[in-house]
C-alpha cells in the first residue's frame, strides 16, 4: 500500500522531466551517451563510461534471475508440483527435519533451488544444475543479439507483449481468487511509517529508473538516430505519458495480482494456521470433532484456560495466535520472495501446472527482455569502436561478451551464490543510477546552461519549454536525488555496518548477520567503480588539455 | 459357589482396570478423526464400532504370530473420550493377567495398517496410533528427472537456432565479396546503371549518413556577436 504513493510522485517528478531531457539532449548532440556528453562539456565523458560500467554489472548478475526462471519452468510439468508437499525423511518415517520447520515452498527455493549455505564466507561448490540453467539463459541472449540491433528490436515485441497477455489472464484469475479482497483492501490503505523509510523512495526512484532506462545511455542513443525536427517534446510527453499509464496500468495489475495472491496465501496461511491451533486444542483436551471452531475459539481458549490451567499453560507456547495482518506483512522484498509467493500461491490453484508454466514463462519474458536492452546497452559501444568492428564480426563479439558474463555468472550458482546476487541487486546499480542521473541534470541545466539548452530545443521543436520543465529540470529533480542520496548516507551511518539475510536451514528462516571484510569491499568496488568515472574523466580530459596546451605554448 | 463367581468377576474387572489405563505398559492411545475424514458420511462412534476395532485388533495379532490364540476378549478398550480416543491393550490368554509386549502388538498394526484403515474408511491421518509411526509411501519417481528431458528439448531448439543463424551470416558474408566482383562485370558490361560520385556508388554514401560535426554545433558562442 505504502509503494503506490512515492511510485506515482517519483514518476512525475524524476520520471517525466528526465526522459524528455535524455531524449532532447541525443536528438540534439546526435550521438550516443559518451559523445553526447563529450559535447555538452569535454569534462564529462565519464558520465558515458559509468553507464556502460553500470549496464556491463547489471548483465553480469540479472540473468540468474532467468536461470532460477527456467528452473521452476522445467519443474513445473509435474504431477503433484515438487514445492507442494515436503520429501521424506531417509527413513521414510516422516518429512525432512528442515522442511518441517518451514514451508515446502521455502525448502524448495533455499534448499533445493539455491542449496544455499549458512553463511557468505562457506561458499561450497558450483551447483551444476544452477549453471546449466545458467548457461541456457545465456544461449537464448546470444541468439536474440546475435544478428545486431535490428534484429533485436523484432524479438523485443514478442517479449514486451506477451507479458501484458498473460498479466491480464492472472489479474483475472488473481481477482477470482478466495481471499483476493483482504490484499487489495491492503494495498490501497497507505501506510504512513512506510512512507518516513528513506528505502522506500529510494527503490521507487530505482524503479522508474529502471521501467524507463534512464541513466543508462541507452535512450540518448536511440534519440540521436531522430530527425533533428523532431518534436521532441511532444514525443517526450506523449511516450512518457503512454509509458506512465502502461507503467500505472502494470503496476497496478502486477500489484493488484501479487496482492490478490497475496491476499489469497496470506488468508490461507491464516485459515491453515488456525486450523492447526484447532486441531492441537482437539487432541490435546480430547474434544468432540466440530466443537471447535473459527468462531468460537476464543471463548474456548478461556474455557480451556479455566477448566485446565496446567496443561493449558503448558500448551500456550505452541498455540501461535493467527492474525491475517501478519501474514499479510509478510515482507514482499527481493526476488527470491517474488518466487517464493507466487509459487506458494500457484499450488493451491486448481489445475497448478497450467499457472505455473504461465507465470514462469512471462518472468522468462521480462527478463529476457530486460536483458536484451542491458546486453545491447553493452554491445553498441564495443562495436562501435573501430579497432574491434574492424577485426571480429559482431557475432564474434556478442559471444566473447555472452561467455564472460557466464563464466563470471557461475559465482552466482555456488552454494553462497544468493547472497553475492544480493550484494550486486542492491548496490551495483542504486547509488550509480542516482549519481549518474544528477550529473546529467546538473550540466544540463548549468554547465551546458538552460538558456542555451531552451535555444536549442527551439531550433528543434519550434517552441521553448514552459515554466513546469525548467522548474523540474533546475530545482525539484537534483534536489529529490541529494535528499535521496543524504537519506542514504544517513542510514548506513546510523545502522552501523551493512547485513544480510542468511537461511539457518536448523531452524528454518532467515536471520540477520553481518557482512564480513571483503564483501564490503566488493561493494564498495561495486560502487566505486562507476562513480568514480565521473571525476576520472574529468580529471583525465583536464589533464589532457593542459598537456595541449603545453605543447602549443611551446610551439 | 455364587460368591466364587462373584469374587472372580470383581478381581477379572480390577485387573482389566489395572492393564488397561493411561500410560499403562502395553498401552497404545488411537485417536480417530470421523467427521474430519468422511464430512457428512461420517458414522456414529458405538459399541459396535468398538466390537469391529477389537476385532481388527485381534486379527492383526493372530496375522502377524499365525497361531490363532488372540481373541476378541483379549482386547481391552478404555478411557473413551467424545474426540473419539481411547487406549488399548491386548492381554495374553496363555499368561494370567498380563499384557502382549508393546513391540509385538506395534508390528502387528504396522504390518496390518492397510486392512485397518480400510476397514474403518479412514487413512493413516485420520485413525492415529499415536506411538506407532507409519511408513509414508514415497512419492513416484520416474528414473531421469522431468526438468532434465524439458531442458535438453530447449537447449537442443536454442543451439540450433544459434546454428542456423550463424550459418546464414557466414553465407551472406560470402555473397556480399561476391557481389561487388559481379556488379563490376555487370558494369563493365553496361547492363547496371550504378550512380557514382567519387567512386563511391551513391546507396553506400546514404547509409552513411552525414554526421554533424558537433564541436560545430555546440560552440556558436565562441564568434563575436555582431
Amino acid at each position: 500500500g505504502g509503494f503506490l504513493i512515492p511510485y506515482i510522485i517519483m514518476l512525475i517528478v524524476e520520471g517525466m522531466p528526465l526522459l524528455y531531457l535524455e531524449l532532447a539532449v541525443g536528438q540534439r548532440m546526435r550521438q550516443g551517451s559518451i559523445g553526447a556528453w563529450k559535447i555538452i562539456s569535454p569534462y564529462l565523458c565519464g558520465v558515458g563510461v559509468a553507464s556502460v560500467i553500470v549496464s556491463f554489472f547489471l548483465s553480469m548478475y540479472y540473468n540468474v534471475i532467468n536461470a532460477w526462471a527456467f528452473w521452476y519452468l522445467f519443474h513445473s510439468f509435474q504431477d503433484p508440483l515438487p514445492w507442494a508437499t515436503c520429501p521424506l525423511n531417509s527413513n521414510r518415517t516422516g518429512y525432512e527435519e528442515e522442511c518441517e520447520q518451514t514451508t515446502p515452498t521455502q525448502y524448495f527455493w533455499y534448499r533445493q533451488t539455491l542449496n544455499i549455505s549458512e553463511a557468505l564466507e562457506t561458499s561450497g561448490g558450483v551447483q551444476w544444475e544452477q549453471a546449466l540453467c545458467l548457461t541456457l539463459a545465456w544461449l537464448v541472449v546470444y541468439l536474440c543479439i546475435l544478428r545486431g540491433t535490428a534484429a533485436t528490436g523484432k524479438v523485443v515485441y514478442v517479449t514486451a507483449s506477451l507479458p501484458y497477455c498473460v498479466l491480464i489472464i492472472y489479474l483475472i484469475r488473481g481477482l477470482t481468487l478466495h481471499g483476493a479482497v483482504n490484499g487489495l483492501i491492503y494495498m490501497f490503505t497507505p501506510k504512513l511509517e512506510q512512507l518516513s523509510n528513506p528505502k522506500t523512495w529510494i527503490s521507487a526512484a530505482t524503479q522508474i529508473f529502471f521501467s524507463l532506462g534512464l541513466g543508462f545511455g541507452s535512450l540518448i542513443a536511440f534519440a540521436s538516430y531522430n530527425e533533428p525536427s523532431n518534436n521532441c517534446q511532444r514525443h517526450a510527453v506523449v511516450v512518457s505519458l503512454i509509458n506512465s499509464t502502461t507503467s500505472i496500468f502494470s503496476s497496478i495489475v502486477t500489484f493488484s495480482i501479487t496482492f490478490s495472491i497475496y491476499g489469497f496465501k496470506a488468508t490461507f496461511n491464516y485459515e491453515s494456521c488456525l486450523n492447526k491451533v484447532i486441531l492441537l486444542l482437539m487432541n490435546t483436551f480430547d474434544l468432540e470433532e466440530g466443537s471447535l471452531t473459527a468462531d468460537n475459539l476464543s471463548e474456548m481458549k478461556e474455557y480451556l484456560l479455566a477448566r485446565h490451567p496446567q496443561e493449558y499453560t503448558q500448551l500456550s507456547p505452541q498455540l501461535k495466535n493467527c492474525s491475517l495482518e501478519a501474514e499479510l506483512d509478510t515482507a514482499v522484498q527481493g526476488t527470491g520472495l517474488a518466487f517464493i509467493v507466487y509459487s506458494e500461491a500457484i499450488k493451491n490453484m486448481e489445475v497448478p501446472q497450467l499457472y505455473s508454466v504461465l507465470y514462469f514463462a512471462m518472468l522468462l519474458m521480462l527478463g529476457i527482455g530486460s536483458m536484451l536492452g542491458n546486453t545491447a546497452a553493452i554491445l553498441t559501444p564495443l562495436t562501435d569502436t573501430k579497432a574491434l568492428a574492424a577485426r571480429f564480426p559482431k557475432e564474434v563479439i556478442a559471444g566473447s561478451v555472452c561467455f564472460i558474463n557466464c563464466v563470471i555468472g557461475l559465482i552466482f550458482t555456488t552454494k553462497a551464490g544468493n547472497y553475492w546476487f544480493d550484494i550486486f541487486n542492491d548496490y551495483a546499480a542504486t547509488l550509480s543510477l542516482l549519481l549518474i542521473v544528477l550529473v546529467e541534470t546538473i550540466a544540463v541545466c548549468y554547465i551546458y546552461g538552460i538558456r542555451r539548452f531552451e535555444k536549442d530545443l527551439h531550433t528543434m521543436i519550434g517552441h521553448k519549454p514552459n515554466l513546469y520543465w525548467k522548474i523540474m529540470w533546475a530545482f525539484a529533480s537534483p534536489l529529490l536525488i541529494v535528499s535521496l542520496f543524504v537519506f542514504y548516507l544517513t542510514d548506513y551511518i546510523l545502522t552501523g555496518t551493512l547485513q544480510y539475510q542468511a537461511w539457518d536451514a536448523t531452524q528454518g528462516q532467515l536471520v540477520t548477520k553481518d557482512y564480513p571484510g571483503y564483501a564490503l569491499a566488493v561493494i564498495g568496488l561495486l560502487v566505486a567503480s562507476s562513480t568514480l568515472c565521473i571525476p576520472l574523466g574529468a580529471l583525465l580530459t583536464f589533464v589532457r588539455k593542459r598537456l595541449k596546451r603545453d605543447d602549443v605554448s611551446t610551439v | 459357589m455364587l460368591r466364587v463367581l462373584l469374587l472372580t468377576i470383581s478381581v477379572l474387572a480390577v485387573a482389566h482396570a489395572e492393564l488397561c489405563k493411561p500410560d499403562a505398559q502395553n498401552a497404545f492411545k488411537v485417536r480417530l478423526s470421523i467427521k474430519t475424514a468422511l464430512g457428512d458420511n461420517a458414522y456414529a462412534w458405538d459399541a459396535n464400532e468398538e466390537y469391529l476395532f477389537k476385532a481388527m485388533v485381534a486379527f492383526a495379532m493372530r496375522r502377524y504370530s499365525s497361531k490363532s490364540t488372540t481373541q476378541i476378549s483379549n482386547v481391552l478398550l478404555c478411557n473413551m473420550t467424545g474426540r473419539v480416543s481411547f487406549w488399548f491393550v491386548v492381554t495374553d490368554s496363555s499368561k494370567n493377567v498380563t499384557t502382549v509386549p508393546g513391540s509385538e502388538v506395534e508390528a502387528a498394526i504396522r504390518m496390518n495398517r492397510n486392512r485397518i484403515n480400510s476397514a474403518f474408511l479412514l487413512n493413516d491421518k485420520t485413525l492415529q496410533f499415536l506411538q506407532i509411526t507409519s511408513t509414508l509411501s514415497p512419492p513416484v519417481e520416474p528414473s531421469t528427472p522431468v526438468w532434465l528431458i524439458i531442458f535438453g528439448v530447449v537447449l537442443c531448439l536454442i543451439v540450433a537456432g544459434i546454428v542456423f543463424l550463424i550459418v546464414g551470416g557466414i553465407r551472406k558474408h560470402k555473397k556480399k565479396n561476391k557481389e561487388p566482383a559481379e556488379r563490376e562485370n555487370l558494369e563493365e558490361k553496361g547492363e547496371v546503371n550504378v550512380t557514382v560520385e567519387n567512386g563511391i556508388p551513391c546507396e553506400v554514401l546514404d547509409l552513411k549518413a552525414g554526421h554533424i560535426n558537433g564541436v560545430f554545433a555546440a560552440d556558436d558562442e565562441r564568434f563575436t556577436p555582431l
